[in-house]
């Protein structure tokens, strides 16, 4: 790998250290437990090298570990995006006119 | 022609993750930016599938399928209460698909590796596996699979520093000679035990710093994941989650009065248990009847939730309370610590769940200066976070942690479920003072006879 590859590399890495930190630093307390299963899904992406590895089919090994990798990653993505829209879907500034029937309805479940 | 169009879907994600948490910073705008998260991983693996190496596909659609329904069924079934848990086994889960890519790089490579990308894949194997293990560790004590308690024996931190320190060796060793196959296999297996020695020790009541700390872990091995197959989508949405972990570490540490490097290196969270004997005065019980009757009568009520809430899962009972209350007239707010709860903003999400809107949530500097102000405040299975030690006392374990001053309110009422002590094991002097009151049970029951007797009043 040529040393401008590496430079350039480090560049992206910084300056999205950065950036994260400015929008990270920003999100309220309110929705810290959203952010952390957020993260999670779009860390996710490490189904992007997932992928190739298991679809490079360059031996069976490495198959079956990319396989699984697949199966790990698609599991966050999926289930953090669908979680992280679950829980702020209940985040509301007023509560609806009729709570009572509401409240009891999701108690039963 | 293509390897631009795999470019720009890569550049697209990226611009579209970071549009997403920056939607983040209000609860108005979260869903649309989540939406234009999603848009941006589907651009991602949309153009990774049309990279020339990928040549067959039948590994890669099983994987998808068997994932997305793990995914589907974990995010539609697991309960609010249960955030915790599922937080940390995906922590888990995407530790494990970094690391596993690093090894399968390793196995088709070796020794052909430069210095640079051999570093790159040693640290996303390091992290990811140990990662790994830690977050599974973490997963069983807050799911009660594993005592909640702090494993400790004699000579722990001596004993791993020493793994950390081998399995360091042997990566930088790897870093010269690439091709020792068995150094990098002995690397792997250390990191996995080491993730393991690293949580055992800490305590229940530690989870949300570990948890963020893990989130850190699991982001910056996908980060090292993109530098070692050196593509930048994967660096920038690693990075921009291993910096939010980060974040959330600091500021839980702050809102424990802890140095980040108290929790990075060693000795980590495990308040030792002195017992202090110092139990000045008795507690006093109180009927529920006689709290409806305060909590009637009151202009404004603070509710302070803790993690016994979560456990009792009385979050919806609660609701019922403040809405009688309110009815009534009195003012109802709700209290929350940073740490309460087992992860970050776990008490916002259950009241949320709850149907709490939350312009009545406050935070900490916020609402502190409203107790002296407050007629009751009820504190629902809290403990340390509501310690008056912590700022009266500085030989206490938890001396300067910020805590919610409910002691200054003109009376209080703790929601307790039995006489033990808090997670920490300390005594609190609190539950000694002339103002406030005992009422013992579990906290769902206690709140419903309280609506009742609330609405009968």
């Amino acid at each position: 790998m040529s040393s401008e590859t590496v430079i350039a590399t480090f560049y992206v890495f910084i300056l999205a250290a950065f950036l994260g930190y400015q929008v990270i630093s920003r999100v309220p307390p309110l929705l810290h437990t959203p952010l952390m299963s957020a993260t999670n899904a779009i860390s996710g992406i490490s189904l992007v090298g997932s992928l190739v590895t298991a679809g490079a089919h360059q031996t069976t090994v490495s198959a079956i570990l990319g396989f699984v990798a697949v199966v790990c990653s698609s599991t966050n993505v999926v289930g953090g995006f669908v979680i992280t829209d679950r829980m702020l879907k209940m985040f509301k500034r007023k509560t609806a006119p009729t709570p009572a029937p509401k409240t009891n309805e999701k108690q039963a479940r | 022609m293509k390897t631009y169009f795999i470019e720009f879907s890569y550049l697209l994600a990226s611009i579209l993750f970071v549009l997403g948490l920056r939607g983040l910073s209000h609860p108005d705008t979260a869903r649309r930016g989540m939406h234009l998260a999603e848009f941006g991983m589907a651009a991602a693996v949309v153009g990774t599938l049309l990279q020339k190496e990928i040549i067959s596909y039948e590994w890669i659609i099983a994987g998808l399928l068997l994932g997305s329904t793990i995914g589907l069924a974990m995010g539609v079934w697991v309960p609010m209460t249960a955030m915790p848990q599922r937080t940390a086994l995906s922590h888990a889960f995407g530790a494990l698909a970094a690391s596993l890519v690093g090894v399968s790089e390793y196995y088709l490579h070796g020794a052909n590796l430069g210095e640079f990308r051999m570093g790159a894949i040693g640290f996303e194997v390091l992290l990811g596996s140990l990662t790994t293990t830690g977050s599974l560790v973490a997963f069983a004590k807050l799911q009660g699979l594993l005592p909640g308690a702090p494993m400790i024996y004699k000579g722990q931190n001596v004993f791993n520093l020493c793994l950390l320190a081998v399995t360091i060796a042997c990566f930088i060793f790897l870093l010269f000679v690439p091709g020792t196959a068995a150094l990098f296999y002995l690397m792997l297996g250390l990191a996995f035990v080491f993730g393991i020695l690293l949580v055992l020790p800490i305590g229940a009541a530690d989870m949300p710093v570990v948890i963020a700390l893990l989130n850190s872990y699991a982001g910056l091995a996908s980060a090292a994941t993109g530098f070692a197959i050196s593509n930048n989508v994967l660096i920038i949405a690693g990075t921009l989650d291993g910096g939010s972990g980060f974040i959330l570490s600091i500021v839980m540490c702050r809102a424990m009065n802890r140095s980040i490097t108290n929790v990075l290196f060693g000795a980590f969270g495990s308040v030792q248990e002195t017992v202090t004997a110092s139990s000045s005065g008795h507690m006093r019980d109180v009927k529920s009847d006689d709290v409806a009757v305060q909590l009637a009568y009151a202009r404004q009520v603070v509710f302070v939730p803790g993690y016994g809430m979560a456990t009792a899962q009385a979050q919806h009972a609660l609701r019922e309370l403040a809405n009688a209350l309110e009815t009534r007239g009195v003012t109802v707010k709700y209290a929350i610590h940073p740490v309460a709860g087992r992860m970050p903003g776990h008490m916002n999400v259950l009241l949320a769940e709850a149907n709490v809107p939350y312009s009545q949530l406050y935070e900490l500097d916020l609402i502190n200066p409203e107790f002296p102000s407050t007629d009751v405040a009820v504190v629902v299975g809290a403990n340390d976070v509501v310690n008056p030690d912590a700022r009266d006392n500085p030989t206490s374990p938890i001396a300067g942690m910020p805590i919610l001053e409910v002691d200054k309110a003109k009376s209080v009422v703790v929601l307790k479920r039995g006489r033990g002590r808090g997670f920490s094991g300390l005594e609190n002097p609190l539950f000694f003072k002339q103002n406030c009151e005992m009422l013992y049970g579990d906290a769902k029951e206690s709140i419903t006879h309280l609506t009742q007797a609330v609405r009968d009043a």
